[in-house]
């Protein structure tokens, strides 16, 4: 479903060129669980960031459930994320001023479905993620493992092919990382595939692929 | 076109800064507010000179007849130049373009007038019918002198309305007899003029009974005509024309102003109102710029806004909003203000222009803001909104997500 092939990223600084991407291959089939590690600056947050169409590429191609991704134009590349990609943040990047539940419906705000129906949906995936008392609770009401929970139901409610997560875990404690990891195993039963940047070991065990990367390749 | 959740948005959006928003759109609404008590003022203005000159139609010729003050012909200065019936005649025969024309006779001193134990003194006016048009006469009761009136010498009079409140009080003065020295007038109208109270203290009476009654003779002291079709410069030609005529008809030199005098008013009007046209063009012109600083201070806090919602742009981005969905979110906020805060400029203007309206003076009356002029008031709030809204949407647009959600 994801298809990476010889992807080259450079960043032009006013002195020199950086090459962060040099040449990565990487096939990633639907319904995978694959985690990506690598050190600070190994490029694996560019790489995140390409494959959820959030940054370009120089070189190389990239095909998402088909498509080749490149030189897109915005609202193309917004409608894809919108429509195939869902994302959870280390720092959550929940709206402070929505409640969960608006939060959780935003994607759906931009599909054009009617706000009586996204408030349904909401609720449905708050359910499932164990929120739903917390439903007309702000961000800053609520603990980081239950903002957390809140950004992945965000996340999964437009259906997406996959979900992107940078260091999902980076903020919360071991005990809310194991329950976060297990709702990702949970929903990957359901077909959908995640791609997880981490550095933690812990959370790599718990993955069927972990993808090592180092100083803009793939080790193998 | 009615989005419930953009526009939550953008009340969220306002309340989350309320004096920000609050300064903002005192800004907008201030321009408006002066723009609109300018242009009211200058309305103001404009009909107070405009009535002014109301009272006298624009179009009309004096011509009075005086004494040569330069010897001419072989006549010696000091004649008495004279008018009569037949240069009335002249005068319509004469000039195409002339359309109502009065001949006038001054009869000296005012007269005592009658009506059953009241015995009041005011002016008599003689006069053609053609009076009421050049000075602008409203009849408010009965009728006008007619030609028949000047044709038969009918002893019959139109009154002033102060003529008329002190004779007869309440009553109905129409066709009703009173006493001018001694002689009978049946009263036929009652007038009402925006000359001022001096108009209507006079009674008006056919100028053929005045001549054979008072004065005995044909004579005219002054004739009045107004014109038709003519310019400004067409006025000043047929003044000249009927000047040299006269001067040819009566043996005086034409360059003798003291002889005959001949003037119109259209001169004055027309600059008066090219001056009228250049203070409004003025008064647009700071109203428009004061508008433009409104509309600087609006965008300058959606630049700010859209800076401070570097974070939260960039989470909808990844959650799949289009740059268009963006730009129209910065775009209605500032439409928002700006109409919100310009109408109500615009509301109060108008309503602290309404309390003005009972002040008049001589060169002011009325103020009054167009129904027109508000409709474009309001075109120009939206559309100096969006426009005040356009760089900060475009610059929130392009807003990278990535970096956009790792700032704070």
């Amino acid at each position: 479903m994801i298809e990476i092939q010889k992807i080259h990223k450079y960043y032009t600084t006013a002195f020199n060129k950086l090459h962060v991407l040099k040449g990565i291959n990487l096939s990633i089939k639907e319904g995978e669980f694959v985690s990506i590690m690598g050190s600070s600056g190994s490029g694996k947050s560019t790489l995140l960031n390409i494959l959820g169409i959030l940054d370009e590429y120089d070189q190389g191609n990239y095909f998402l459930d088909g498509d080749l991704i490149k030189g897109m134009s915005q609202t193309k590349a917004a409608l894809l994320r919108n429509q195939k990609i869902g994302f959870v943040f280390q720092s959550f990047n929940l709206l402070p001023f929505k409640t969960a539940k608006e939060n959780i419906a935003l994607p759906l705000y931009y599909q054009k479905i009617p706000r009586e129906d996204r408030q349904q949906i909401a609720m449905q995936y708050l359910e499932r993620v164990g929120l739903k008392e917390w439903a007309d609770h702000y961000p800053n009401q609520m603990s980081g493992g239950q903002q957390q929970r809140v950004a992945i139901a965000r996340a999964l409610i437009s259906k997406p092919k996959v979900i992107l997560a940078d260091e999902p875990t980076g903020a919360l404690d071991s005990v809310t990382s194991k329950e976060v990891m297990n709702l990702f195993k949970e929903f990957n039963d359901e077909g959908i595939a995640f791609v997880i940047v981490t550095h933690e070991r812990e959370v790599a065990d718990k993955t069927s692929r972990c993808i090592k990367v180092k100083d803009g390749i793939i080790e193998t | 076109m009615f989005d419930y959740d953009k526009w939550q948005e953008i009340f969220e959006s306002i309340k989350r800064h309320k004096l920000r928003t609050a300064l903002t759109a005192f800004g907008v609404f201030w321009g408006i507010f002066m723009l609109v008590l300018l242009l009211g003022a200058g309305q103001g203005l404009s009909n107070g000179i405009k009535f002014q000159f109301s009272d006298e139609a624009i179009n009309s010729i004096w011509l009075n007849p005086g004494r040569t003050s330069i010897p001419y012909n072989g006549i010696k200065e000091g004649k008495l130049i004279k008018l009569d019936n037949s240069d009335f005649n002249y005068i319509q025969e004469q000039y195409e373009n002339v359309d109502q024309i009065t001949g006038r006779l001054f009869l000296s001193g005012d007269k005592t007038v009658r009506y059953n134990n009241t015995t009041l003194s005011f002016t008599l006016q003689c006069i053609h019918p053609a009076y009421k048009t050049v000075e602008n006469i409203i009849i408010t009761k009965g009728r006008f002198l007619n030609d028949n009136d000047l044709e038969d010498v009918k002893k019959v009079c139109v009154i002033g309305r102060i003529v008329k409140t002190k004779l007869f009080g309440n009553e109905d003065p129409i066709g009703k007899e009173i006493l001018i020295d001694n002689i009978i007038y049946l009263v036929v109208g009652e007038f009402y003029d925006t000359g001022g109270e001096w108009m209507m203290k006079n009674i008006l009476i056919p100028i053929t009974t005045a001549q054979k009654v008072y004065a005995g003779t044909n004579r005219l002291h002054r004739i009045v005509f107004t014109t038709e079709g003519l310019t400004t410069e067409g006025m000043a030609a047929l003044q000249s024309r009927v000047l040299s005529d006269f001067s040819k008809r009566k043996n005086f030199d034409p360059k003798d102003r003291r002889a005959f005098r001949a003037f119109n008013n259209s001169e004055d009007f027309e600059e008066l109102q090219s001056m009228i046209a250049a203070i409004n063009g003025i008064i647009w012109l700071v109203g428009i710029f004061s508008i433009i600083a409104g509309v600087i201070g609006v965008s300058n806090i959606m630049l700010i806004i859209v800076k401070d919602r570097t974070k939260e742009i960039g989470i909808r981005k990844a959650m799949g909003a289009t740059p268009l969905s963006i730009v129209s979110m910065i775009i209605q906020e500032s439409i928002l203000i700006t109409a919100l805060a310009g109408y109500l400029g615009l509301a109060c203007g108008v309503g602290l222009i309404a309390l003005a309206k009972d002040v008049a003076t001589e060169f002011w009356r009325n103020p009054e803001v167009h129904l027109g002029v508000a409709v474009i008031a309001t075109l120009v709030l939206i559309i100096a909104g969006a426009l005040a809204g356009l760089l900060p949407a475009l610059q929130a647009a392009r807003i990278n997500p990535v970096l956009a959600m790792k700032s704070d």
